[in-house]
């Protein structure tokens, strides 16, 4: 015993104490209310002010919102309603624009008796999200999710079912040269054939067989032109396109940027740097004018087609530097185990490196998809009528002249379900990932 | 230093043996990095059997020549054969060599996003097309046999220091290694995990295995090494039989440098 202690008292403990509950004033609301709202003379003040500013929101916005009127044919109608039942002076939001058009917002053009198309497409983008999203899923059913943009694009666009399946056979015949020459020719070179085979494949071939087969047998669904895409669905199927397609070029992107290899070092820090240096409008008005000259004379090349591309590129570069953020916050240890284990560069990287990598950037991934999710509204400058582009038709016509906020309501709300599904399924996979890795 | 605990123990000395055939053969190799000279003149022949620690002190360059025998750093001149085959810019000998050679760290680097079981199948099944279910057996056993079989469901962070030195050394086994490099093994562990880690390094050198390790653990040199290497200023100073090593020293860095280590 040290010197500091004057003398040593024997004690043991002969009875153990129980747990006691935490004294009143320590538990429940009251507690919560003392920590939380008035902690301190400022606290108490912010609180007051806060409470004040949500109640002077609610109090003008809940009665427009709750007198709402659905039932009318025109903006006009509308205001005789109001002032027949509530009296000219007050607020009513005319939500009959909605219940009158709802159909166009989301559906643009697309045929009525085809909504089921659509509806469908989006059922088949969830289950072939699903195993992606929930691993716990049977594997099998990623063979579906690897059929479905095929699906889905034969859905929403229709036509003869053979032009999907012979571009799909495309991507087979790439895998199979890959496969096959990836052995005897190394993988740079069989990369190279993995990717130009099925170019010409496409170029010269794809487009006569599937004519030649729908000649023998026709199946097919009615053709929907892109230009009667529209509302809410041309920003599904662009938001979506694009998020699906740029996630694996801007892992390929972030991992050129990281390579030793001049070439693909290069082209990548180019390629990134310009993309993101300009503002999206200006690829999409690219999108519209240019891209038509690059491709052979004779075809044309759907607008819808040419903005997703466009789209895609642009939020690949960003994604790719989401990624990098990510593989560059690794330990340099990761990497060196897993090339002293004798893993080669691809193996290296998909099964040690990215894993890590992207459960790190998850965050960051989310937040750029939401934003590119948000950016398809900008399509409405070259004329595509998104949701946005359908608010300012409907305001055209003469019977919803001058109608704003209704209308943008509908459009926020849509746009907010969305995005905030994906923030918490990035929440959610965060917190899984979390658990299990600890 | 912490090497009581392995005094008291008795070595088996009856594997141990050295043969003549070379595992590691290493000729006038020199490397940089960018204009400063880490390796000078490397000479090192390691013959199959063989137990090697490496010492001296901090940035002479111990890690830099074990990283270069299975190609972590590139040399730049000299050469290096490992197992017959020449490191060399090819990469696929580079490959070959790298599943021939099992290393550990001092920071164990194991991968935290698979369980221990998944850390010692992943490169069997990958690298050496290994079944799964055989990977699996395989890498049981070696868990078993440094002594955390029951650990295999967990993640690396769930596992104290010691234990995850231990998986990192089973899942360098479970590659059926004829090497295994260490770069101080033990330098990141409390005393007390220290020994349970060298218990395992003493067990496969007792089987027989050709190792080198980096270490400034004398007890263990002292009781498994045949050779002890003396690095300063990325050049071998001195190597010796560890017993000649420690009490007859011939180069007056070597005296310091044990008289440094040894003295408090
Ligand atoms: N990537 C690098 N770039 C430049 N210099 C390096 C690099 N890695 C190591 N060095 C230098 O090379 C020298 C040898 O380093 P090395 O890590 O081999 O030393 P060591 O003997 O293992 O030291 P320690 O006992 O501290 O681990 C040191 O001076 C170090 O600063
Ligand atoms: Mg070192």
């Amino acid at each position: 015993m040290s010197d500091t202690h004057a003398q040593t008292v024997r004690f043991v403990r002969e009875s153990m104490l129980p747990p006691a509950e935490p004294p009143t004033k320590e538990r429940g609301a009251v507690k919560w209310v003392r920590e939380n709202l008035v902690s301190s003379w400022l606290n108490a003040i912010l609180t007051i002010l806060s409470i004040y500013f949500i109640w002077y929101v609610v109090s003008h916005v809940a009665p427009w919102f709750l007198n709402g009127i659905w039932d009318a044919s025109s903006l006009s109608e509308c205001r005789e309603i109001r002032d027949a039942t509530l009296g000219p002076d007050a607020e009513a939001a005319c939500f009959a624009v909605i219940a009158d058009r709802w159909q166009q917002l989301l559906f643009g053009f697309y045929p009525q008796d085809q909504y089921w198309r659509p509806v469908l497409a989006l059922v088949a983008f969830f289950v072939a999200l699903a195993p992606v999203l929930f691993p716990g899923l049977p594997k099998r059913m990623l063979w579906f999710t690897a059929a479905s943009p095929f699906v889905m694009f034969f859905l929403i666009w229709g036509g003869s079912i053979w032009g999907p399946i012979f571009i799909a056979l495309g991507f087979v015949i790439g895998w199979l040269v890959w496969r096959f020459l990836a052995p005897v020719a190394g993988p740079i070179l069989a990369l190279i054939a993995a990717i130009i085979v099925p170019i010409l494949y496409w170029y010269f071939v794809a487009g006569l067989a599937a004519t030649e087969a729908g000649g023998l047998i026709p199946i097919g669904l009615e053709r929907v032109e892109s230009r009667d895409l529209g509302g809410f669905l041309l920003s599904i199927i662009i938001g979506l396109s694009g998020i699906i397609l740029s996630m694996p070029l801007g892992i390929l992107l972030a991992l050129g940027r990281q390579s030793d290899l001049f070439l693909i070092n290069k082209v990548s820090v180019g390629f990134i740097e310009t993309i993101r240096g300009v503002p999206l409008i200006v690829w999409l008005f690219t999108a519209q004018l240019i891209l038509g000259y690059f491709l052979p004379p004779g075809t044309t090349f759907d607008i819808t087609l040419r903005v997703i591309i466009m789209v895609t590129l642009f939020s690949s570069a960003y994604i790719a530097e989401v990624v990098r953020g990510g593989l560059a916050a690794l330990p340099k240890g990761q990497y060196e185990a897993a090339d002293a284990l004798g893993l080669d560069y691809w193996k290296s990287m998909r099964l040690i490196i990215l894993p890590q990598a992207l459960k790190i950037s998850i965050p960051g991934i989310v937040n750029t998809f939401i934003g590119l999710f948000k950016d398809t509204t900008l399509v409405v400058f070259i004329g595509l009528l998104d949701p946005i582009g359908f608010s300012n038709a409907i305001r055209a016509s003469t019977d919803w002249n001058g109608i704003y906020w209704e209308l943008f309501v509908f459009i926020g709300v849509l746009f907010f379900i969305f995005c905030y599904s994906m923030g918490r399924y990035s929440l959610y996979l965060e917190k899984k990932l979390a658990r299990e890795h600890r | 230093m912490t090497d009581t605990s392995i005094e008291a123990r008795e070595i088996d000395r009856s594997q141990m043996r050295v043969s003549d055939e070379l595992a590691i053969e290493i000729t006038d190799m020199n490397k940089w990095y960018g204009t400063f000279h880490v390796l000078r003149d490397i000479n090192l022949s390691v013959y199959r059997g063989e137990r090697i620690v490496i010492c001296g002190p901090s940035g002479s360059g111990k890690s830099t020549l074990i990283r270069c025998i299975n190609r972590l750093e590139e040399h730049q001149s000299g050469r290096i054969i490992v197992d017959g085959t020449e490191l060399s810019s090819d990469l696929k000998n580079i490959d070959k060599i790298r599943s021939e050679v099992g290393m550990c760290f001092q920071h164990f680097n194991l991968f935290p996003h698979l369980t221990i079981l998944e850390n010692c199948t992943l490169a069997p099944i990958w690298v050496r097309k290994v079944p799964k279910r055989e990977a699996e057996e395989t890498a049981m056993h070696f868990l078993t046999k440094v002594k955390i079989p029951d650990q295999a469901n967990k993640y690396p962070g769930q596992l104290s220091g010691g234990q995850q030195q231990r998986v990192a050394i089973a899942r360098s086994l479970c590659m059926r290694p004829r090497i295994m490099l260490f770069d101080e093994p033990t330098s990141a562990l409390d005393p007390e995990m220290i020994k349970e880690v060298l218990d395992t390094m003493i067990e496969l050198a007792e089987e027989g295995m050709t190792m080198i390790c980096v270490t400034h653990e004398m007890g263990f040199a002292q009781a498994v090494a045949n050779r002890v290497i003396f690095m300063d200023q990325g050049q071998i100073i001195e190597q010796n039989e560890p017993r000649e090593f420690f009490n007859n020293p011939q180069s007056d860095r070597t005296k310091l440098f044990l008289s440094q280590i040894l003295g408090h």
